[in-house]
């Protein structure tokens, strides 16, 4: 057990340093100057900013000292930003896209699991059409049409009752998340319900669910036991991922709602090329991404008694 | 499960509903476990953001709530380069001199002031104080001038600086920075000496890359001024008490400014940061913040809430701007001008750009220029521009003769990639098609890239814009001199550059307005650029805040007069 998260994990840094080099590479082969602005510099200066930025090395030696200050965990100053580290603005924003990202995730696995249970036991009938038919909608409709969306309806409600009920943007207090995180969570609601469906269904009509049935097995006991535990299994599955997808990925989210979370920042970075916040919030993210799928698959030794971690 | 349900319907029928029940006492717990998940998170995300809003406007406490477009990626008013860090600047620093709401210069940190031709002198008042309770001082000037010309401070503005004594060689490298004709005679004296005469100097000290910093202070925060609110020494009319990074900026009334007709206001708080204007138009709407700008598709909505609208020119001019580098097909006077008669920019304005608060650009100088006594537009009004595709097809084909060219290849049109840029590059690619016969490839590209091609020479014809740094026609008047930059299409006339040379340095107000003349001249009859648009807002300002102002040059919004009115006038 010990030995394959260790495995994993190794195999992981692998991983990461290879995205780390993609993007370096990437990144410097973009056309376009960081550090071109409206109001253009003299040569004196441009040579100061390159310096400061280790600009005027060769790209291997740029490459080498790039790697190096990662094995530290630095990832330098940012371009635009420009007194600030860009751990400095990870470790500022990542929380908010976090706790945004896990709320979203709750309210996907949640409805996920939940509606897809749904359907599942009234397959064919009412809830089921209406239920998969608003999943249709949330997976082809893109969040920033549902967030413009339902921003304006806060306002209506706001307007409605005569009072900020739900405030319609920013950040700090509970009231400010819960539409944008449901927002945020709706695509990925969408598809779990859709995973649940499909999985329920098999897991209905396979032969250790009739064996219960004929014992006489209590029909809530078989629901809960035999059907939703097994069902639940693939939804576990795409949850890690889900888990960094969401968390990295609410830059519509976080812009509508003038959320101060990460995304923005890694956005506007690729837009501006500032290389320093690129390579970090990537790296970062990459990460992210590998550490929360090994979490899965390790999770996945103790829900699964049929997998065994070596 | 199949075979079941044909042998007995009873039995999956009871079995679902059971399911069902089972179900929901699943939903329960997970209501309930979601109300634990959501109360943890809560009180995590304490930590990460302050929203202190209490509405548009906070009649009690005497606050408003504004949002910024972007965070400021720090507050170094000797490094600031972006319209955010302007606004938040034009708020808690002062300079020497500073503006009216009417955009006339008044006294700022100095109570009086000389230039000359050689040089200026700025006597400072003894009542100005900085946030911690100590003077300004001459010194202070003169220390936060040395360092943004310092190259090693990298200060992308120091430009403006050239025209006191020194500035520019220090700036390049050639001489250490004690050099600059700067001198603190007195803590209340501030001597000048000038590389040329500057009549518009006053104007300059206005801008923010000409505000005052404290040795002392400076050095104590290692590097990182301006990056935080306690990183910062202030002596404006507010200072910055919190700055939670990305997310919100309180100002709050500063105790130590000098003056009491600035900054009325208790507290202004900054409670969003964002661009999307549909956001902002949602937060107004709200009554979460007091002013926002509109674009055109938003007007409706407005005048359905009997909002009232204003209308301001945020001062930038947008043009088509020609590469003039030998060996370019734009370096053809001929080709230039057929281009130039083929267009009209009100047409661009009216019919495809319909944004309510743009004009169509006549001339490189903006309608609102200030020139001897009146409007610079209407003491030279711009050259008279009639379309005229006769003698567009005349003067294109004297270019391609000249050119020696059996068809023209395909024209370069470089541009950039927001909506409205596309939209006229599209407009000018189907005008010269069809009136022309020319073939425009448009090659869209990001900020970065844009100015990159620009720098580099690699468009034959570009979609560019200017906005003023200072109050003087200077700031147009000097873009396309051959030793400026920024004249990134390299155009180089002697003719022009003469001009320039009697605009920057004519103490002879009357004189120096005629060079500014012959430039708006030279620049249609040269055809350096093809003018399209100046650029305005419109916006909506909540009703209780009186002397609110959007300005045309400094900070694109300015709360410095503004103060709360709820008797309803």
């Amino acid at each position: 057990m010990w030995l394959y998260v260790i495995k994993r994990l190794l195999q992981g840094i692998i991983t990461v340093w290879f995205i780390a080099t993609a993007t370096f590479f990437a990144m410097h082969n973009v056309p376009g100057d960081p550090l071109l602005n409206d109001r253009a510099v003299t040569e004196a200066i441009r040579a100061n900013l390159e310096a400061r930025y280790g600009l005027d090395q060769p790209i291997g030696t740029q490459y080498l000292l790039y790697l190096r200050n990662l094995s530290r965990g630095d990832f330098g100053i940012s371009f635009t930003q420009e007194n600030r580290e860009v751990n400095d603005i990870i470790r500022e924003h990542f929380p908010v896209s976090a706790i945004l990202g896990i709320l979203a995730v709750v309210f996907a696995a949640a409805g996920g699991v939940l509606f897809g249970a749904l359907t599942a036991i009234y397959r064919n009938r009412l809830p089921d059409y209406i239920i998969m038919f608003l999943v249709i909608l949330g997976i082809s409709v893109p969040s920033f049409v549902v967030a413009a969306l339902s921003q304006l309806m806060l306002v209506t409600l706001n307007s409605a009752v005569g009072t900020t009920v739900l405030p319609v943007a920013g950040w700090g207090t509970i009231l400010h998340m819960l539409v944008p995180a449901m927002v945020l969570g709706l695509g990925t609601m969408a598809y779990l319900t859709r995973l649940m469906r499909s999985s329920m269904l098999e897991v209905i009509s396979s032969d250790f669910v009739r064996t219960a049935k004929s014992k006489g097995v209590p029909p809530a006991r078989i629901f809960a036991k035999h059907q939703l535990r097994n069902a639940i299994l693939p939804v576990i599955t795409v949850l890690g991922p889900a888990i960094a997808a969401i968390t990295t990925g609410g830059f519509v989210v976080e812009l509508v709602f003038a959320i101060p979370g990460l995304g923005r920042f890694f956005v506007q970075a690729v837009q501006q090329l500032d290389y320093t916040v690129i390579m970090g919030t990537t790296v970062f993210y990459g990460a992210f991404l590998v550490f929360m799928v090994i979490v899965v698959d390790v999770l996945y030794g103790f829900i699964d008694p049929r997998v065994r971690l070596e | 499960m199949n075979e079941a349900s044909t042998t007995s319907i009873t039995t999956d029928d009871s079995f679902t509903s059971s399911a069902g029940k089972q179900l929901g006492l699943y939903t329960l717990y997970a209501l309930l476990g979601l109300v634990a998940i959501i109360y943890m998170l809560s009180v995590a995300a304490g930590n990460t953001g302050s929203n202190v809003s209490g509405g548009a406007v906070n009649v009690e406490r005497n606050s408003i709530t504004i949002t910024l477009r972007e965070e400021p990626p720090q507050l170094d008013a000797g490094r600031a380069t972006d319209a955010s860090s302007f606004v938040v600047l034009a708020h808690v620093m002062e300079g020497l001199i500073s503006y009216d709401d009417n955009d006339q210069l008044i006294p700022g940190v100095a109570e009086r002031w000389e230039i000359r031709e050689d040089g200026a002198t700025f006597w400072l008042r003894d009542d100005a104080m900085w946030s911690d309770g100590q003077p300004v001082t001459a010194h202070d000037f003169e220390f936060a001038w040395k360092r943004v010309l310092d190259p090693a401070t990298a200060a992308e503005y120091s430009f403006i600086m050239y025209s006191i004594k020194n500035a520019e060689a220090i700036n390049q490298g050639d001489l250490p920075k004690e050099m600059l004709a700067v001198t603190a005679t007195t803590d209340r004296i501030l001597d000048i000496e000038f590389e040329r005469p500057t009549p518009y100097f006053d104007k300059l000290a206005a801008f923010n890359t000409y505000f005052p910093l404290r040795e002392d202070f400076f050095e104590s925060t290692n590097g990182r001024y301006g990056s935080d609110a306690d990183m910062m020494l202030y002596n404006g009319p507010y200072v910055v008490a919190e700055w939670v990074h990305g997310s919100t900026m309180l100002w709050t009334k500063n105790p130590y400014y000098w003056s009491d007709e600035k900054g009325f206001l208790d507290e202004i708080v900054t409670a969003y940061i964002t661009q999307d204007v549909n956001a902002k138009l949602n937060l107004f709407k709200d009554g979460q913040i007091v002013d926002t700008h509109l674009v055109a598709p938003m007007l409706p909505t407005a005048m359905e809430q009997r909002w009232q609208i204003d209308r301001v020119m945020d001062g930038s001019v947008f043009f088509l701007e020609f590469n003039h580098r030998e060996g370019r097909i734009s370096d053809n006077l001929n080709f230039r001008k057929a281009l130039q008669l083929a267009q009209d920019s009100s047409e661009l304005v009216y019919k495809v750009l319909k944004e309510a608060s743009y004009l169509p650009a006549e001339s490189l100088f903006p309608v609102w220029i200030q020139g001897v006594e009146d409007v610079f537009r209407k003491e030279y009004p711009a050259p008279e521009h009639q379309m005229n595709l006769a003698r567009a097809r005349e003067h294109l084909e004297m270019a391609r003769q000249e050119l020696d060219l059996g068809e023209f290849p395909p024209i370069i049109f470089l541009s950039g990639d927001t909506p409205v840029s596309l939209l006229a590059a599209e407009y000018y690619q189907q005008l010269y098609k069809q009136n022309l016969g020319l073939e425009i490839r448009i090659d869209a590209q990001i900020f970065k890239q844009r100015l990159a091609k620009m720098t580099s020479g690699d468009f034959d014809i570009v979609l560019a814009g200017w906005s003023p740094d200072y109050f003087d026609a200077l700031t147009f008047g000097d873009l396309f001199a051959s030793w400026n930059l920024n004249n990134r299409g390299r155009y180089n006339s002697e003719e022009m550059d003469r001009h320039i040379r009697i605009a920057q340095s004519e103490l002879d107000p009357r004189k120096r307005m005629d060079a500014f003349g012959e430039i708006q001249r030279l620049a249609y009859d040269d055809v350096v650029i093809i003018p399209m648009y100046e650029r305005g807002w419109s916006f909506v300002v909540d009703p209780r805040l009186k002397g609110f102002k959007r300005r045309s040059v400094g900070p694109e919004t300015d709360y410095n007069y503004a103060y709360i009115d709820v008797s309803g006038n």
